[in-house]
C-alpha cells in the first residue's frame, strides 16, 4: 500500500460520510425498536456490514418469516456483490490471501464503486496503489458505519412510538431502490416484483417473495437483451 | 417486534455475516481471475431491484400499524419517497421526504 494512494482513496470516500452516518443511525434506531439489544445490533452491523441486507433481515424477522427465508432473502440482496468481486478480481487478484480476505470483508457499495471507477481510469497502476486507494476509501467509510449504528442503537431506546417508525423501513427500501430505476429493465424488474409479491402474498414462509424476485430478475434480463437486439 | 429466540437471532446474524463474506470473497478469493458468464452478470445486476420492491409492496398496501387495512397517509408517503428518490437520486432526501409526508398526512387526518 502506498500512502499517497491511501490518502487519495480516503478523500474520495469522505463525501459518503453524509450518507453513511444517517443511514447507519437509522439502522441502529430501527433495530432497537424491533427489539434487538445493543450487542445484537452491533453484531449485525459489524459481521454483515451491508445496509440493505440488514434492513431486509430486520423486516423479515418482524414479519415472522422463518429463519431460513429471512437468511436467504437477505443473502439474495447481497448477491450483487459477487459481481463486484468479479469486477475487482483482475485488479487485486495478485494480492496475498490475507489481504484479499480483509478487502472482501470491506467490499461495500461505496468502496466498490470508488475502486471500480479508479481502476477503470488507471488500469495499469501498481498493485500497491490499487490496494492503498481501496483501503483509504474503507478508512473514510466503514468505521462510521459501526459508529453510526451504535449511536442509533443508543438513541433508539429513547424514541417515542408516536413517531410512526413502523413505516421507516418500507420508506428506506423505497429510497434505496428509487434512484436505481433509471432504465427500462430496472423498472420492469420492480413492477414484476411488486405485482407478483402482492399476488403471491398468500404463499407461506414468504415464498411468494422468492418467486416474485426470481421472475422479476429474468424479466429484467430478457428486457435488456430485447432492447440490445432492437438496437 | 421480533419473535425469534436469542439463539435463532444469533444464528441468523452469524450465518448472514458468513454468507455475505463468501459472496464478497467469491471471485477475489476462490474463483480467481475467471470471467463470469454474461447472462449471470446480467441477473446479478438486477437482484436488488427484483427483491426489494417485492419486499416493500405488501408493507405499503397492507401496513402492519393499521392491522393490514390500506392507509392513505402511508400510501402517500411511499409515493413521495419513490418520486423524490427517482428524481433527485438522493437516498436520504427520499427517506426524510417520505417521512415528512407521512407525518403531515397523519396530522391532517
Amino acid at each position: 500500500m502506498t500512502s499517497h494512494a491511501f490518502r487519495k482513496g480516503f478523500l474520495a470516500g469522505l463525501p459518503f460520510v453524509l450518507v453513511i452516518i444517517p443511514f447507519g443511525m437509522l439502522f441502529g434506531v430501527l433495530a432497537t425498536e424491533a427489539g434487538l439489544n445493543l450487542a445484537e445490533t452491533m453484531a449485525m452491523s459489524v459481521l454483515v456490514i451491508a445496509g440493505a441486507a440488514q434492513f431486509t433481515a430486520l423486516q423479515l424477522m418482524q414479519d415472522g418469516a422463518p429463519l431460513v427465508v429471512a437468511l436467504l432473502a437477505s443473502l439474495a440482496v447481497n448477491l450483487r456483490m459477487a459481481m463486484y468481486s468479479a469486477a475487482l478480481a483482475p485488479h487485486i487478484g495478485a494480492a496475498p490471501l490475507g489481504t484479499r480476505m480483509v478487502l472482501s470483508y470491506f467490499m461495500v457499495d461505496q468502496t466498490y464503486g470508488l475502486a471500480a471507477a479508479e481502476y477503470d481510469a488507471r488500469p495499469t497502476a501498481p498493485l500497491a496503489d490499487k490496494l492503498g486507494y481501496f483501503f483509504g476509501a474503507v478508512a473514510a467509510i466503514c468505521p462510521l458505519w459501526y459508529l453510526a449504528s451504535y449511536l442509533g442503537a443508543v438513541l433508539g431506546t429513547r424514541i417515542p412510538p408516536a413517531l410512526a417508525l413502523d413505516f421507516a423501513v418500507p420508506i428506506t427500501f423505497i429510497a434505496i431502490i428509487a434512484p436505481a430505476l433509471r432504465t427500462l429493465p430496472h423498472v420492469v424488474a420492480a413492477l414484476v416484483s411488486i405485482l407478483l409479491a402482492l399476488a403471491l402474498a398468500w404463499m407461506p414462509y414468504s415464498l411468494g417473495l422468492m418467486v416474485a424476485a426470481s421472475v422479476a430478475m429474468v424479466a429484467a434480463a430478457q428486457t435488456e437483451i430485447w432492447l440490445e437486439k432492437r438496437g | 417486534m421480533i419473535a425469534y429466540s436469542t439463539a435463532q437471532l444469533w444464528t441468523l446474524i452469524v450465518l448472514l455475516g458468513l454468507g455475505t463474506f463468501l459472496v464478497r470473497f467469491s471471485f477475489i478469493g476462490l474463483v480467481g481471475d475467471r470471467k463470469i458468464s454474461p447472462y449471470l452478470r446480467r441477473l446479478l445486476r438486477f437482484v436488488p431491484v427484483a427483491v426489494m420492491p417485492g419486499l416493500v409492496a405488501p408493507l405499503v398496501v397492507w401496513p402492519q400499524a393499521t392491522g393490514g387495512a390500506p392507509d392513505l397517509p402511508r400510501m402517500a408517503a411511499a409515493l413521495a419517497a419513490l418520486v423524490i428518490g427517482a428524481y433527485t437520486r438522493s437516498l436520504l432526501g427520499a427517506v426524510f421526504g417520505g417521512m415528512a409526508v407521512l407525518y403531515t398526512a397523519l396530522a391532517l387526518m
